[in-house]
């Protein structure tokens, strides 16, 4: 008996489908059994992780919270991998998003007006591109590898962060925590239902729904889709691959801009030196689980942030430490690429080939 | 177990063929005998099993093969047998179900039904790796290179177990200059011909020492000198008691070759006959199922206004192993053909590229389109004046093999067609419909309703890109290799397209390595090599030995003229 993987002649549709799933299933598997490792009931920690979370109307709106930035900086990262452009610092992006719009309500807490709320956001998204330049500017110029350029750009805006909370931008009225002021009135981004939904859940859908359309409908969507599957082809058709460079990293690192500024300006509501958990990182995963696919995206968001959820919620109930979610995100996204091997190769289980049996 | 030769029509005539002294189990019955010794040997040892006792020395047989791609169904009950040290052609029109059926004996495809015997024995080939054990090699139509790596490492992968680089290098250059394929090394894929790539696929196989060696068309992008001396290869080679499997839509060489010929037609044999015995028409006519028109066309000279103009044009090569073009002139007028000959790899991908504004000229007036000059202007303004691009290459220039028809006809026409972007907007219903008249009025044959170009046959793919530019009705069209792995008839409709789009008025250049193709349209030919085109010659005034004496580098001003094969040329 054997395991052979066999190359299939065509990617197989349903595979692309099924695989995240199988994905997810083995995920879940083998959560059972690190859980009855540590002498947990598997089941009930599951149960705990996975299902709690969307149980309750108050944890459904706290599961938006975490869903909302993932998906944002999830589709864009969905383009920009549909091109082959491999812009991993999204978490710099968007805490450069983040840095770029707080500065105004900072450095001019006295300017309450309609007119603030919006120049953040643009300042958000301004920010996030700035931050997305750098990678985007060394490769159609130098030629540098983005993956590496784009992800030593996180720490750079992490220290920055760091820097700035601890000193110029902390809050003077704040017994010297490293804190900026809370952002209030019109430097705060407007919340439904009990408060901790925010505007950014609506940006995350609408974020959807034009990528949708876009990437599927227009010639710049098409442009895209060229320039990752067949660049001489693109070339040939008349597109320029430093201009989608250009865009793909713009698009991803405003959307992931946008999505830092509605954090700070949103349920965190301050400056600190750390503003996110990873969401830059994760919504990685959510692009590959989403099949880059902008709808698909937005489930397999959902699902990320119920990881989030479910983490906090296994260390509450099950004292297990809140490091859980990240090995779950990570133990994820190493099984979707995995199972992704199954779109083009099918596994055949048999003796050995037969083919060197007659040479014998 | 029931003979499946029984009621198999295939096998018949390739029993009973001329030279054959009827199907004896024992020896292949060629004259030079020095063939089939270790064969038998062999296939003594395959005949433990009972069932294989009346297996006639066949290397392979390929019993009864059904394949279905969806519900279309490319190979229909076909059934193949080789013998060692034979040379066996695999003939059809595109589409026909050649590559499926060696891609099946290859391992790279399963069949929906049927079997193969390997001397005798019942196999079934899981994979590529799992032929090459058995001892197949293959020469893929579309090849199978990595263009990042260099050719011996292109080489290096597709060896079993692990290689010395070094050493390969050595193995690969003595064997290339022992078989006359010279190859380099080194040389990175990406800056290679299609021909010198195809020498690699070639040269890949023969480190392997296969027993059976399929060709899929490898000679359609050969010069003739290149051809002539495969040629001589695979007749050293089937010397030496392997098998060839060879696939061409070239009729006359295949008559020249091969002993041996199986015609396809819709996915099911239709004849095996002798191809000695048969002329290039009645070949073609077997494939077909019907005549086949010959090109109508007459050289003329034109007096109509320069419609594409080159002047001085020099361009560095892009890479190491690339071509310099040194200053090239032409001009081509409106209602004319102008053919450029030469030897693959003198610098026709580059001149193309350069025409075709991939890689732009360094002065504005270095090309003129229509009396405009656009040497600095990109693709998409060329084509805007009017301007019709078809590349050598099909996968991954011409055409995205992953997407549809429709989405490849918007590759090249988003900006000249009006219609088919709105604001920004992608118009599918009109892609759809010109994806469908292109289908129509160049006869591509496809499986289904818009599908993937790989998905279509080389021909036929081949159909589709020529097509899709001629529908725009430019007025100026440059086709490099208008007619790579197209069979005699669909070759036949590209060649009257591209002399119609003349005669009516439109400014053709076609690069090309086929001097047949050449003189049956051409109404001047210009001759390149190493990057130095010649002067454009009336074609009544030229002959093919002019024509060869250029392709050597007659008119060149270089210090060192000459023909030697490319890589040499360049080292
Ligand atoms: N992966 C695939 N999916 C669907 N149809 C396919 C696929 N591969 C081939 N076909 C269809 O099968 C038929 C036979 O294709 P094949 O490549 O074997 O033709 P061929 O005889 O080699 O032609 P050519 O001379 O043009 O290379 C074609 O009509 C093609 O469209
Ligand atoms: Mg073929």
């Amino acid at each position: 008996m054997r395991l052979a993987l066999e190359r299939r002649p065509e990617q197989s549709r349903t595979m692309t489908v099924v695989s995240p799933l199988i994905a997810i299933a083995i995920t879940v598997l083998v959560g059972a059994i690190v859980f009855s490792a540590r002498g947990l009931d598997p089941l009930h920690a599951l149960y705990v992780y996975f299902v709690e979370p969307v149980m309750t109307l108050w944890s459904l709106e706290e599961l938006a919270v975490k869903t909302a930035p993932l998906v944002l900086i999830g589709v864009g990262l969905a383009v920009c991998f549909r091109a082959n452009l491999w812009n991993i610092g999204a978490e710099g992006q968007f805490t450069a998003g983040a840095l770029a719009g707080a500065a105004i309500p900072i450095m001019f807490p006295e300017w309450q007006s309609p007119a603030a709320l919006p120049l953040m956001l643009v300042a958000g998204v301004l920010g996030g591109i700035a931050w997305a330049a750098v990678p985007a500017f060394l490769r159609n110029r130098f030629g540098v590898n983005e993956i590496l350029t784009s992800l030593m750009l996180v720490y750079v805006a992490q220290y920055l962060l760091d820097w700035l909370v601890r000193g110029p931008w902390r809050d003077p009225d704040g017994y010297n925590f490293p804190e900026s002021a809370n952002f209030e009135g019109w430097h705060a981004l407007p919340t439904f239902g009990d408060g901790r939904v925010h505007l950014g859940a609506v940006f995350a859908v609408v974020a959807v729904v034009v990528l949708f359309v876009f990437m599927s409908r227009t010639l710049k969507g098409f442009e895209i889709r060229v320039s990752g599957e067949a660049p001489r082809a693109g070339g040939f058709g008349g597109f320029s691959r430093p201009r989608t460079v250009w865009f793909c990293f713009a698009l991803s690192g405003g959307l992931a801009g946008l999505a830092g500024l509605c954090e700070v300006t949103g349920p965190v509501g301050q400056l600190q030196p750390i503003i996110s958990p990873g969401y830059g990182f994760t919504a990685i995963i959510v692009a590959f689980l989403g099949r880059l696919n902008p709808i698909v995206v937005l489930l397999a968001g959902i699902v990320l942030g119920i990881s989030y959820l479910g983490g906090e919620a296994a260390q509450i109930e099950l004292g297990v430490s809140d490091k859980i979610a990240q090995a779950f995100q990570g133990l994820l996204l190493f099984l979707i690429l995995a199972c992704d091997t199954l779109i083009r190769y099918r596994i055949r289980i048999g003796r050995r080939e037969t083919a060197v049996a007659t040479d014998a | 177990m029931t003979d499946p030769r029984a009621n198999d029509p295939a096998t018949i005539s390739a029993e009973g063929a001329p030279d054959e002294p009827g199907g004896t189990p024992v020896g292949t019955g060629r004259s030079s005998d020095e063939t089939t010794g270790d064969a038998n040997i062999a296939d003594a040892a395959g005949i433990a099993d009972a069932a294989d006792a009346q297996n006639g020395g066949y290397l392979l047989e390929a019993i009864d093969i059904v394949k279905r791609f969806g519900d279309f169904t490319a190979n229909d009950g076909v059934s193949l047998k080789l013998r060692p040290g034979r040379i066996h052609a695999l003939l059809g029109e595109n589409g026909a179900g050649k590559s499926t059926l060696v891609k099946i004996i290859y391992g790279a495809l399963q069949p929906t039904a049927g079997s193969l015997r390997w001397q005798g024995g019942r196999v079934s080939v899981a994979n590529p790796a799992a032929a090459r054990r058995l001892g197949i090699g293959m020469v893929f139509q579309h090849f199978s290179l990595f263009e990042a790596l260099s050719a011996v490492e292109n080489i290096a992968l597709a060896m079993p177990g692990p290689f010395d680089l070094a050493a390969l290098g050595e193995r690969v250059t003595r064997v290339s200059a022992q078989y006359g394929l010279p190859l380099e090394p080194g040389a990175l894929v990406a800056d290679l011909s299609v021909g010198e790539r195809q020498r690699i696929e070639i040269v890949r196989c023969l480190l392997q020492e296969p027993r059976l060696l399929i060709m899929d068309e490898p000679t359609a992008v050969l010069t003739p000198q290149e051809a002539d001396q495969l040629f001589v290869t695979l007749r050293r080679l089937a010397g030496e008691g392997c098998a060839v499997l060879y696939i061409s839509h070239r009729l006359e060489e295949v008559k020249q070759l091969c002993h041996e010929a199986t015609i396809l037609r819709l996915g099911r044999v239709v004849a095996n006959v002798d191809p000695e015995t048969e002329t290039a028409a009645s070949l073609a006519r077997l494939m077909v199922g019907a005549d086949v028109h010959e090109v109508s066309t007459e050289a003329h000279a034109s007096d109509g206004p320069v419609m594409l103009s080159v002047s001085g044009l020099s361009l560095p090569s892009a890479g190491p192993f690339g071509v310099a073009l040194r200053s090239v002139s032409l001009d081509v007028r409106a209602g004319e053909i102008v053919a450029i000959a030469g030897v693959a790899g003198n610098g026709q991908s580059e001149l193309f590229e350069a025409l075709s504004g991939e890689r732009l000229a360094p002065a504005r007036d270095a090309i003129s389109i229509a009396g405009a000059p656009c040497g600095t202007a990109g693709v998409t303004a060329r084509r805007r004046l009017g301007a019709a691009f078809v590349p050598e290459e099909r996968l991954g220039h011409s055409a995205v093999p992953g997407f549809v028809l429709s989405d490849n006809v918007l590759l090249t026409r988003h900006a000249s067609d009006r219609a088919m972007v709105g604001g920004g907007f992608v118009s599918q219903l009109e892609t759809r419909a010109v994806a469908k008249r292109v289908g129509g009025r160049f006869d591509v044959r496809t499986s289904r309703e818009n599908p993937e170009a790989s998905a279509l046959s080389g021909g036929n793919l081949q159909k589709f890109v020529v097509g899709r530019e001629l529908d725009r009705d430019p007025r100026i069209v440059v086709v490099n290799q208008p007619t790579w792995g197209v069979d005699a008839g669909a070759a036949a409709l590209v060649r009257q397209a591209l002399v119609d789009m003349a005669r009516a008025g439109a400014a053709v250049l076609a690069i090309s390595q086929d001097l047949d193709e050449i003189f049956e349209i051409a109404d001047r030919v210009a001759v390149i090599s190493r990057g130095e085109l010649s002067e454009a010659y009336p074609a009544r005034d030229i002959d093919r030995e002019r024509v060869g004496l250029l392709m050597a580098g007659a008119h060149e001003t270089g210090e060192s003229a000459g023909r030697a094969p490319p890589p040499e040329a360049r080292a």
